[in-house]
């Protein structure tokens, strides 16, 4: 079993990465089939140069950045309040929350915003798209940080407390600064959360916000477009990077 | 003390009353409606929707749903337990190998899908090689049919599985392992007898974490089923879109939310939800 075990590990290893290496690999194919005819960066350069790309790349953005500094504030806040002592019915939603399956969540969300704007007038767009992910990002946010503030010792703040400190001054002088790197961390899994999500943002889209990954959807469905093979690779390195950042992050 | 505490938490309740609950409301609201001509609801209430649950035409697609789900999550746990094994017992390096199993899972599932679609369909890299040396004339059908489903939940899922695993297999008293092998236990005796029984908890939280999301799966299906292998999630979505049947949608998005919330439910009070992320 000693033997077998690591080759085990290998063979799993590969199954995780080998169709995203096989993919990076064929992203810089010069051929727009799928049998190698040379190196070239012309799907790159195709991927630059398509308008609707840009733009939904430029609204995954704006969407994403709004959500996570709204959710990493809410979660980190929320985590804080819940390390004080905890709360049963705010612990089980957020678990609800998780593991809702997303196109629950996106009829769902879908339906409630048609019927509230009847009375108000709005339509589908940005903004409720940054609301629906402000609503699912939350809780990862929550569980990192709260698993950073496990590890504090709850003395320091009751040091800072007795030595005149008012609670927000303790929060924010002493417990923030040592909870930062696990903020960095839940922010950078919100934004990476955010800025893959399809399923629940289409459901609550409007026309002018299409996102990049409902281009990629809507690309995948047409059929064999190496563009996709590009613009997939890009983002699997920005989005490994990051991932990779933030568990760093919370070994610290 | 509690004053602070209670504003902090205050933001999350109104995102999660206003943003959570108030949409599940309205989809509990609109599952006892009549459905509207063009799509939304209207009167009278009626239970009609929930009846028609048990219809035999969505029967099938509910039973194939646990169907798929069910053989994507022992899969998941054939692959996963060996891997968690050698994760929990690679000493210092086990951090590094846990890392591989969580950074291409937090990236980008739509492409993770995608690149299994880059390999598998008509013209992609697995037919296009096999064509190329000779092996088969025609495509393969590899794409659109349950194993690609399959195949695209275990993908997706697999570290919701390995680390829970790792998490109990991480934590097993190794003095339990050498006092089989003094009584005599070979190595697989040892993990048949002893290994297993005691990862019963991380077995059961990673079967319970792959399951949930596969049975409401709907990226999945949609892209690796092409529309030919219709799974629960799929039924939700076609009903808001093509159907325009809004109670039926949502009296099957309810009828899901129930049934995760029971395996939930029965996965905390077994005290087996600690790792889940």
């Amino acid at each position: 079993m000693k033997r077998l075990l690591p080759l085990y590990a290998v063979a799993v290893y590969a199954f995780f990465y080998l169709p995203l290496a096989t993919l990076a690999v064929f992203s810089f194919n010069a051929s727009r089939f799928t049998l190698w005819e040379g190196f070239s960066w012309r799907w790159y350069a195709a991927a630059f140069a398509d308008a609707q790309l840009i733009e939904a790349t430029w609204n995954s953005l704006v969407i994403a950045v709004v959500a996570t500094a709204v959710s990493t504030a809410i979660g980190t806040l929320c985590a804080y309040g819940l390390w004080k002592r905890g709360s049963a019915p705010l612990t089980g939603s957020l678990y609800l929350s998780l593991v809702t399956p997303e196109i629950v969540m996106g009829i769902a969300l879908l339906a409630f915003f048609q019927w509230v704007f009847r009375f108000l007038g709005i339509q589908l767009g940005l903004h409720t798209v940054i609301l629906a992910h402000v609503a699912f990002s939350i809780a990862y946010v929550v569980v990192v940080v709260l698993a950073r503030l496990r590890t504090m010792d709850a003395a320091l703040e009751e040091a800072a407390l007795d030595l005149g400190a008012t609670e927000w001054q303790a929060f924010r002088k002493v417990t923030l600064p040592m909870i930062g790197p696990g903020v960095a961390a839940a922010a950078m899994l919100a934004f990476t959360v955010s800025f893959d999500d399809y399923v629940i943002t289409s459901m609550v889209a409007g026309v002018d916000s299409e996102t990049l990954p409902m281009v990629i959807y809507a690309m995948a469905r047409r059929g064999a477009n190496p563009v996709v093979n590009s613009i997939s690779t890009m983002i699997v390195v920005a989005l490994g990077v990051m991932v990779l950042v933030s568990e760093r992050l919370r070994e610290t | 003390m509690n004053r602070l505490r209670n504003a902090f938490l205050a933001p999350a309740w109104v995102v999660f009353t206003l943003l959570f609950f108030a949409p599940l409301a309205v989809i509990a609201a609109y599952s006892l409606a009549t459905r509207g001509t063009y799509g939304g609801v209207s009167a009278p209430a009626s239970l009609e929707s929930w009846v028609r649950l048990a219809d035999p035409l969505y029967l099938v697609i509910l039973l194939r749903s646990f169907a798929l789900a069910g053989v994507a999550t022992f899969i998941c746990l054939l692959l996963g337990f060996p891997l968690a094994l050698f994760i929990a017992r690679a000493g210092a390096r086990r951090n590094l190998y846990l890392q591989l199993v969580i950074v291409p899972f937090w990236t980008s599932f739509l492409v993770r899908t995608y690149a299994w679609m880059f390999l598998l369909r008509e013209t992609g890299l697995v037919n296009s090689a096999l064509m190329a040396l000779g092996l088969t004339r025609e495509p393969l059908p590899l794409l659109y049919n349950n194993g690609a489903v399959i195949l695209g939940l275990v993908y997706g899922y697999l570290p919701f599985m390995v680390l829970p695993l790792y998490a109990t297999l991480e934590r097993m008293d190794r003095a339990l392992l050498e006092a089989a092998a003094d009584l005599g236990a070979r190595s697989w005796s040892a993990l048949w007898r002893v290994v297993i029984p005691l990862s019963a908890p991380g077995i059961r939280a990673g079967s319970v974490l792959v399951f949930i999301p596969c049975l409401g799966a709907y990226l999945t299906p949609d892209l690796m089923g092409g529309g030919k292998t219709i799974m629960i999630g799929n039924l939700v979505q076609n009903q808001f879109t093509t159907a325009r049947d809004w109670p039926f949608g949502s009296a099957l998005s309810l009828a899901l939310m129930v049934i995760v919330m029971v395996l939930l439910m029965a996965l905390v009070r077994r005290g087996g939800e600690e790792g889940m992320l």
